[in-house]
């Protein structure tokens, strides 16, 4: 009697959980997301019009890695990710020990901080395009009254892709900085205490309590940005449009140029080119990441 | 004690100064150049306009191709309530269902979700299941998009907000004879409200400031986006510098009202996903 009520009960719990509340999801993630996953890892072995393809080995592939361009936009896309991610790590934690300090108007200043997080990238890409021209921005402008002429920034090949690398760490060092407070808040305030009883400088006190015990947001703040500057389009397209020449073009504005030109099959091996780099760096950096953290 | 005073108010001073140059200066340049008329505003400087164009330039931008930042407008909100609510009521039940009843479908459905949140989306594939399916170049297509794309993250923050309501709850609401549709819309979903909000406001601004799905899968100025008149206009008023400005800061008024009143749920949101993720 019992053991059949409690598996009554048992039953009554579990259909209280259904497993077609997945399907809504399932449905719409398994045909927009999944599905063109799996049809691009074969697209990409073929020429392709959308209505006829033919069958042409790895040969998107072999031009993806020979022709100048496309290497390009492969290195150009490491270089952006790296610069972008490790500048966001250093000024996130930058800003993240000193809007956690006793700082004259915190509040607004981390408002400040945050906000162009929330603005149009495409908005603060033409903003910046204006402040970086060549002759009449404002940037040069502010740099010539100290008798220094500056750069075309975006249109001279040395600074093209660092000036935009530049932006996007303007516009996303606000969501490092908030992930930063967040971890540093989570510090108990004993091991800056005990820190300090010992004698140890704010120095060494960062080095040896603050850096340390913020490792998880240190490891957020890599892998999120490393994942969005990998896959990185918006900004670039507004600024430079992977010019001068293809100095700024990367993976994402490669796929979206190939696309334009109707060569589908190319630009579909430019994706499968693209999530690949992105789960053989995220995946395992990861791993490592939060391995060490778990032995520390 | 006056010296710590004095350096009290000096980095605060400073840091202040140097927030302001650095983010505060590129939103004023805006607003600037969005009030001079055009010969003044082509010039690119940071100065106050010799004479405002508010109500002008605030005309010209809304007229512009027949209206069409009007257009885009009602699109990109119906774009961001459509997906946002899709994203609310799909994530929730997903999540629910996935932390209150683990099986051997858990870890596939968490590999799901890692791979939503880290994966590009293969282009032009999706392009042409779209046209398959009839839905390319169509709002609602756009809309299913959106809703795929962001899936993970709504259902990262429903789980981890779920995990903190008692199990118990839903088994007062069983033995009381509530189906499952009950349970979830009239008991737990009401309680879901703070992880809600921070979903709404988090996807929204995220869905109203996106640019490359509804260049991809919506292309056309008929049924232009918000994020893509200002890419049309761009080269349109290519020598209208003040008319572009009016129109990105029209643009940015939906976001910064959001920033004004729920920025604690978008900072709460965006450390949360990103430290689940």
């Amino acid at each position: 009697m019992t053991t059949q009520n409690k598996k009554g009960t048992r039953r009554a719990f579990a259909a209280a959980y259904p497993s077609w509340f997945y399907l809504p999801a399932a449905v719409i993630f398994g045909i927009l997301f999944l599905f063109p996953t799996f049809a691009s890892l074969f697209f990409s072995l073929t020429r392709w019009t959308l209505f006829k393809y033919s069958f042409i080995g790895l040969d998107n592939f072999r031009q993806f890695f020979s022709e100048p361009f496309l290497v390009w936009g492969l290195i150009n896309t490491l270089i952006y990710a790296v610069v972008t991610s490790g500048s966001k790590v250093v000024l996130g934690m930058l800003l993240g020990i000193l809007l956690t300090s006793n700082v004259m108007m915190r509040g607004l200043l981390r408002a400040i901080v945050f906000f162009p997080v929330l603005v149009s990238t495409i908005g603060v890409g033409i903003t910046f395009t204006m402040l970086m021209h060549p002759t009449n921005g404002l940037i040069n402008d502010v740099i010539a009254v100290f008798g220094v002429k500056g750069p075309a920034w975006l249109t001279d090949p040395r600074f093209a892709l660092l000036s935009v690398a530049f932006v996007d760490v303007w516009k996303g060092v606000g969501l490092a900085t908030v992930i930063y407070i967040a971890g540093i808040v989570s510090i108990p305030a004993e091991y800056y205490e005990a820190a300090k009883m010992d004698g140890a400088n704010a120095l060494q006190r960062f080095w040896n309590v603050t850096l340390p015990l913020a490792r998880p947001a240190t490891v957020t703040v890599i892998i999120l940005s490393l994942i969005g500057g990998l896959r990185s389009f918006d900004l670039i397209w507004a600024m430079t449009k992977g010019g001068p020449g293809f100095t700024t073009d990367v993976v994402a504005s490669v796929i979206y140029k190939q696309y334009q030109a109707g060569f589908y099959g190319l630009s579909t091996a430019g994706n499968v080119v693209l999530f690949v780099l992105v789960a053989a760096i995220v995946v395992p950096l990861s791993f490592v990441l939060n391995r060490r953290e778990v032995e520390a | 004690m006056t010296a710590k005073k004095l350096r009290y108010y000096a980095t605060g001073i400073l840091s202040l100064a140097v927030a302001c140059i650095v983010f505060v200066v590129p939103f004023l340049f805006i607003v600037v150049n969005a009030l001079k008329d055009k010969p003044e505003a082509a010039r690119l400087h940071f100065t106050w306009p010799t004479e405002t164009h508010l109500w002008e330039n605030l005309v010209a931008v809304v007229q512009a191709r027949d209206y069409m930042l009007i257009t885009a407008f009602v699109n990109s909100i119906i774009l961001t309530v459509v997906a946002v609510t899709g994203l609310v009521v799909f994530g929730a039940m997903v999540g629910f269902v996935l932390q209150r009843r683990p099986s051997r479908w858990s870890g596939l459905i968490n590999f799901m979700v890692l791979a939503g949140l880290i994966m590009p989306p293969a282009v032009v594939p999706t392009i042409w299941l779209l046209q398959w399916l009839g839905l390319f170049k169509t709002l609602s297509g756009l809309i299913l998009i959106e809703i795929a794309y962001s899936l993970s993250f709504s259902v990262l923050l429903f789980r981890a907000f779920i995990a903190t309501i008692p199990r118990e709850l839903d088994e007062a609401a069983i033995l009381e004879g509530a189906g499952p549709f009950t349970l979830f819309f009239r008991v737990v979903l009401p309680l879901l409200k703070p992880v809600a909000v921070t979903v709404i406001v988090v996807q929204s601004v995220a869905i109203f400031n996106d640019f490359t799905n509804p260049l991809y899968y919506l292309p056309g100025s008929k049924n232009a986006t918000v994020q893509l008149t200002l890419f049309n206009f761009q080269s349109m008023f290519n020598t209208s510098y003040n008319l572009l400005f009016m129109n990105i800061l029209i643009i940015t008024i939906p976001p910064l009202i959001m920033f004004l009143f729920f920025n604690r749920q978008i900072v709460e949101g965006m450390t949360a996903g990103a430290v689940k993720g």
